[in-house]
């Protein structure tokens, strides 16, 4: 017999047994990442202190010892100061915030009005929204409605004075929507023309080369705010009698030029990095220059370059808040000219309000830099070092 | 009141450039039908938005008064907000027809800037503010102080002026912009904090203990804030400085906004001259305007008194006193050449 013994079969499942204790629980992460050597024990207990110190402080001057509602100052002050809060009393008034929250969205602009600026947000939305999620269609039709009709339907609706809307004239814009209108066009602007100034640097026909490097550098030499401020003051001046041209169209030319002017070096960068093959594998199939850039080397140079468009994106979202030198109110600026309000004069309110700026300008700029993020990772082919 | 070397430099080039605006501003203003005011960028109780968005205060209140006596509509305005640095060259390049921002007539200013200025409408002056634990009780016991003041400004080159011509020592702290020498100042970086009275009592609103701190009677330079016009346009330069003479008068008429249609039959000649209602008076249309220009003006406005308590006066959270603002007749310095 040639039987072979099997020595032993398992003929049912064992018990599903719980993890190993210091495997995957909390106490291990902890010893793993907190507590390991005794560099880190110390390490640990200074930032434990150091937040035990200042965290529960903010979290009360943020929220708990917070004035929430109230109509003018009183609400915000101490009894030595005149109001109504016991001495001593320090904490954030978002009844400022509050009572000024629609001035710091729109400025100036109408109370009777304000629908319009509401309307054109949720078309912003409702455009952006579809764009930015890669396997939604229609994205061609999808850039033109928001890149071409959209800044002209809003424009329209905004600034009336036709189809019988009242007209509302740009001074009266202000807020937040004036920081996302300058911001937009900027970004809309600065991306195509920074990309045609980038291949005009690298052309062969020294015309466009020489011109294309004397914008760059020249604008790229000068501080926005000069620009600005040239724009604002000194422009009338060398205009002819009679002729003016909108202060805000001025800050947005000035802002968009200068944007283009270093998203031009940021897409250089990209183009130079592509490399010499992919140029000549192009050139190997018979495809023309604009083929070329549009199929095989744009593709390529800004996927690389993304990190360095957003960071241009969001400088220059930030940057934005430079008009109110020139006396405009973008949303740093209606937030700072609401402190001379003598309705709201508090010792707190300054800083509740730079607090609210600070918080949204964070809020779009986090937004703008986990989208790219998102971007980077979506475009991945496998490139990556 | 603030003057910096850039304006002073970018009005030189102006000047230089030639105005661009074009000599008769009642005839533009009239065509594009409304006032165009040069203002300041924000200041407690001087030029700021209220909750609706809408700009009030005291030179905001002038703007009106303008409107008031062309239109007979103080809403018929429009504001240009300026910073230091350009309001001036707002005013020279046309962007505003009249300036309403808490500036100082200064000699160079009124000639070598080429604007026209006539009227005081607020008298201010640079003075001190300290706490009160540091029991100082005038200003030449400051030796030795530190100050907290604003670079770039005559504030720092008067502080600096009567720090000298009275032999003490000081130490300055200079910051750029009016917050952060605010934050100094509360933070008890230096003892002392230095800038025009009118700011000081909004500064005081903003400290977390205003009772703590004194603002100290001397005042150290003379700041007479008043409205500017471009040079060449005489009627426009009347026309905004006989709105405030008629302020002015107004008060010392006792016509208020309240009673001024009963003031209409008022037996006194000079209170029916001034309201335009005696029957051969011309004074409104010499001026290029309407001989109820006045009328409109304290109807719209109210006077000079009304125009002060409400933005600024004893019942406003800034509490600033009459003062030197007063009228003559009380001791102060507003007085206005008969209107005949």
């Amino acid at each position: 017999m040639n039987t072979r013994k099997i020595g032993f079969v398992r003929t049912e499942l064992l018990p599903a047994q719980p993890a190993p204790e210091h495997a995957g629980s909390a106490t291990r992460w902890i010893r793993a990442n907190l507590l390991a050597t005794p560099k880190d024990i110390i390490l640990t207990l200074v930032a434990m202190a150091l937040l035990l110190y200042t965290v529960p402080g903010m979290l009360n001057w943020l929220f708990f010892d917070a004035v929430w509602t109230g109509a003018d100052r009183e609400a915000c002050l101490t009894v030595a100061q005149g109001g109504a809060k016991p001495d001593g009393w320090n904490g954030a008034c978002w009844a400022f915030v509050g009572d000024r929250f629609q001035q710091f969205m729109f400025g100036r602009y109408p109370l009777e009005e304000r629908w319009r600026p509401i309307l054109v947000a949720l078309m912003f939305i409702g455009l952006l929204t579809p764009i930015m999620i890669p396997r939604l269609p229609f994205k061609g039709w999808n850039a033109l409605a928001l890149f071409v009709i959209f800044p002209v339907v809003a424009f329209f609706l905004l600034h009336g004075g036709s189809f019988g809307l009242e007209q509302v004239e740009t001074p009266l814009w202000g807020g937040l929507m004036v920081t996302l209108i300058l911001s937009f066009v900027g970004i809309a602007v600065s991306l195509p023309v920074g990309i045609l100034l980038a291949l005009g640097r690298q052309s062969n026909l020294p015309v466009i080369r020489i011109s294309c490097i004397t914008f760059i550098e020249v604008v790229r030499g000068v501080p926005l705010i000069t620009v600005l401020f040239m724009a604002n003051v000194m422009l009338p001046l060398f205009l002819p009698t009679g002729w003016t041209i909108d202060n805000f169209l001025r800050a947005l030319v000035g802002v968009a030029l200068f944007a283009s002017a270093y998203m031009a070096e940021v897409v250089r960068g990209g183009l130079q990095a592509i490399p010499k093959g992919q140029y000549e594998g192009a050139d190997s199939l018979g495809l023309g220059y604009w083929q070329k850039t549009r199929l095989i080397i744009m593709p390529q140079a800004l996927k690389l370059v993304i990190p360095g468009i957003v960071n241009t994106f969001i400088g220059l979202f930030k940057d934005t808040s430079l008009v109110s030198i020139i006396g405009m109110f973008d949303l740093l600026g209606i937030v700072r000219l609401n402190f001379t309000d003598t309705t709201w004069i508090t010792p707190v309110t300054p800083i509740t309000g730079l607090i609210f700026a600070g918080f949204l300008f964070w809020l779009f700029c986090f937004g703008m830099s986990r989208y790219s993020a998102f971007m980077e990772s979506h475009l991945e082919t496998g490139h990556k070092r | 009141m603030k003057k910096t070397l850039l304006s002073a430099t970018i009005g030189a080039a102006v000047l230089g450039l030639g105005s661009a605006a074009s000599a008769a501003t009642l005839d533009d203003v009239k065509a594009k039908d409304f006032v165009q005011c040069v203002v300041n960028t924000g200041l407690a109780g001087f030029a700021a938005p209220d909750a609706s968005g809408s700009w009030t205060g005291f030179d905001v209140d002038y703007c009106r008064a303008v409107a008031a006596a062309i239109f007979n509509d103080p809403s018929k305005v429009k504001f240009t907000p300026t910073t230091a640095q350009t309001r001036f060259t707002a005013l020279q390049s046309g962007e505003g027809d009249v300036l309403f921002r808490n500036t100082t007539w200064t000699i160079s200013r009124d000639t070598a800037l080429g604007f026209n200025f006539r009227t005081v409408n607020y008298y201010d002056g640079q003075g001190f503010m300290v706490p009160n634990a540091l029991n100082v009780k005038s200003a030449l016991e400051l030796s030795g102080a530190a100050v907290c003041v604003q670079s770039g400004t005559t504030t720092e080159l008067n502080l600096a002026d009567y720090f000298k011509a009275n032999n003490l020592d000081y130490q300055p702290v200079v910051f750029e912009k009016l917050e952060e020498v605010n934050a100094a100042y509360q933070a008890g970086r230096c003892d002392v904090y230095t800038t025009d009275q009118s700011g000081l009592y909004s500064l005081r609103l903003s400290l977390s203990n205003p009772d703590d701190h004194t603002i100290l009677p001397e005042i150290i330079s003379k700041e007479p804030l008043g409205p500017a016009t471009r040079q060449g346009d005489d009627q426009w330069f009347d026309i905004v400085s006989w709105t405030h003479f008629a302020l002015v008068q107004a008060e010392e008429f006792g016509i208020t906004q309240a009673n001024v249609d009963e003031m209409k039959n008022s037996e006194n000649p000079d209170i029916r001259r001034f309201l335009g209602v005696e029957a051969d008076t011309k004074i409104g249309t010499d001026l290029g305007l309407t001989n109820d220009w006045a009328y409109n003006i304290i109807k719209h406005v109210g006077n000079y008194g009304e125009v002060f308590e409400r933005n600024i006066g004893k019942s406003t959270p800034l509490e600033i006193e009459r003062g030197l603002n007063a009228l003559w007749t009380k001791g102060g310095l507003q007085y206005a050449p008969p209107i005949r």
